[in-house]
């Protein structure tokens, strides 16, 4: 677990306090035991490394990655939209993959390497996905921007690995990086400020640099 | 969601074995749809068998020419394979044509034959619903049913299949391997697996409890023009209202499975028979038997139009 230690307590770590707390009393109404610990057989012991840290956690089955990423070890850059696979705003990289994290236990990725928008880049050491995505504006509120990020920097790797999609008109030619491509490809991550255009603006300038 | 416990399992046998005998179990793989029902307390297990290390993960070659694919194949990577682009296209088509890339990085095979309905009242739990509550009523028949099925209904229930996949393997004549809980293996052709409604809209398959698919098996490579078309109510990410998947030979013979419009994917071989003889010919003998309600009666013509622009397609 982050701890705060020492630091002085921001309004936002106040927020998120709260905010967590809200999270806590919807869960136990939808069923969850959160104020008694899970029978013992409810409960399993699971250990993954997530931004390179090794962590071991003691969890409700219950638990999808999504919540033990974000309530166990309070990282909150990855978010929760739908819950439903319907948003990809929990988009995260397990061993490398774009994956929803709200649509999959945390219990089942014993050994895993897990990769959130923490992992990816720190203000003042940017990934290149990221500062295109603040240089060309990828963004309004920002709720939908952690998963754009992760589900982009994997996006443009399956791509490289000839992994065609829909719109790949020749399936035995190399997969191209156009914008029909772009779109297709990320229309599993949605937008409701409709920043569609700004980021793919971002994701060609990446792609183009590295291409 | 309600509680349950947890296993991974290590080998094929003792998953079906486990799920067999503990009341309440069922196996869990990418987890994309039981997750989804689990969390709307749609779908109840009280155990849960993780079945993702079973090394099912592999396409292998069979002696008859053609392909085994391991039920924990991704549908990402069944559709990059090369022989899967090469000589079935089709199905990489119809894979691509479904969900998004992060869904499609963990779903499964299996998982994605045995996928739900996506009918708007199995999921809204306040409903009747035949198929999540057995003997409540069916709210679709008076309801919105533009999406549903037009074809092999029943009074009970108008849920069509969702799944993509299924329509491609369909018309490939896949045949799904399992293994029964007592550890004998059998062999389920695709047309076999999913069953229409009729009373009993809540039993989907003919799996037995704790039966456990292995494999899908294509025959050789059969050629021909692959196509998979589908219509939907956005360019992507969206479910199918009509999908026609087909093989047609430069003779104008050929095979056709559509989608959407079925409790399963839906194939006539007497309207295969009708190929040569274009699109019309062929849809009056697979909607032959359609009932469909005033709202989804617009998908009759949309399978013609969709076949026919397949045809010429096709044709090139
Ligand atoms: C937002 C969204 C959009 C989608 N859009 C599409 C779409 O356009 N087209 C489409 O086709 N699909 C679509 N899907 C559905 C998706 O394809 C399925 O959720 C997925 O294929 C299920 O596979 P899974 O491995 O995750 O299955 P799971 O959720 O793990 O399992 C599904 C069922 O199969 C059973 N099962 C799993 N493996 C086995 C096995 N080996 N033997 C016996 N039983 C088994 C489980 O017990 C469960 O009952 C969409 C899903 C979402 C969330
Ligand atoms: S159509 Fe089937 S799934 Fe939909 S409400 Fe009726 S019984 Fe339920
Ligand atoms: S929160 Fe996971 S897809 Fe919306
Ligand atoms: S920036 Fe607001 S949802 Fe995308």
């Amino acid at each position: 677990m982050q701890s705060p230690g020492a630091l002085e307590i921001s309004r936002r770590d106040l927020l998120v306090a709260s905010a967590a707390t809200v999270t806590v009393a919807s869960a136990s109404s939808l069923g969850h035991a959160q104020t008694n610990p899970p029978a013992a057989s409810q409960s399993t012991t699971v250990g993954f490394t997530v931004n390179g840290e090794r962590r071991e956690l003691r969890l409700d089955n219950r638990t999808t990655l999504l919540d033990a990423l974000r309530e166990h070890l309070h990282l909150t850059g990855t978010k929760k939209g739908c819950d439903h696979g319907q948003c990809g705003a929990c988009t995260v990289l397990i061993d490398g993959r774009r994956v929803n994290a709200c649509l999959t236990l945390a219990v089942m990725h014993e050994g895993d390497t897990i990769t959130t928008i923490e992992g990816v880049g720190q203000p003042g050491n940017l990934h290149p996905m990221q500062a295109a995505f603040v240089n060309h504006d990828g963004f309004q509120c920002g709720y939908c921007t952690p998963g754009q990020i992760c589900s982009s920097i994997a996006m443009l790797e399956e791509i490289a690995a000839n992994i065609p999609s829909h719109v790949t008109s020749d399936l035995t030619a190399p997969a191209e990086i156009t914008a029909a491509e772009i779109r297709e490809r990320m229309s599993g991550n949605i937008c409701r400020c409709g920043a569609y255009s700004n980021i793919v603006e971002a994701i060609t300038e990446v792609a183009g640099r590295k291409a | 969601m309600r509680a349950f416990s947890y296993e991974r399992a290590s080998t094929t046998e003792a998953a079906a074995k486990a799920a067999a005998t503990k009341e309440g179990a069922k196996f869990i793989a990418g987890g994309t749809n039981l997750l989804d029902l689990m969390k709307l307390e749609i779908e109840t297990p009280t155990h849960l068998i993780d079945v993702n290390e079973l090394g099912l993960d592999q396409i292998e070659p069979t002696p008859e020419g053609g392909l085994r694919i391991g039920a924990l194949v991704r549908n990402t990577d069944l559709a990059a394979d090369e022989r899967i682009r090469r000589d079935y296209q089709l199905l990489s088509r119809a894979l691509l044509a479904g969900a998004s890339g992060q869904l499609r990085n963990r779903a499964t095979t299996a998982g994605n034959l045995l996928q739900r309905t996506r009918c708007p009242y199995f999921y809204d739990t306040n409903q009747p619903c035949n198929k999540r509550q057995p003997g409540s009523g069916c709210a679709a028949l008076a309801g919105f049913s533009r999406q549903l099925a037009v074809v092999g209904v029943s009074d009970a229930c108008i849920a069509n299949h969702p799944s993509d996949m299924a329509v491609a393997m369909r018309a490939l004549d896949a045949v799904v391997e399992t293994v029964q809980p007592d550890g004998t293996p059998r062999s389920v052709p695709i047309a076999d697996l999913h069953r229409l409604p009729g009373d009993t809209p809540h039993i989907e398959h003919v799996l037995e409890r704790g039966e456990l698919i292995t494999a899908v098996v294509l025959p050789k490579p059969v050629g021909g023009k692959q196509i998979y078309r589908k219509v939907r109510d956005r360019a992507s990410y969206a479910f199918a209202l009509v999908s026609v998947g087909a093989v047609i030979q430069p003779d104008g013979t050929g095979r056709v499975a559509v989608g959407g419009i079925a409790p399963k994917p839906w194939r006539d071989e007497a309207a295969d028979g009708e190929l040569p003889n274009g699109a019309k010919a062929v849809t009056a003998k697979l909607l032959t038997d359609a009932r469909p309600t005033e709202q989804n009666a617009f998908k009759l013509t949309l399978v013609e139009r969709t076949l026919s622009a397949v045809l010429a397609e096709a044709r090139g």
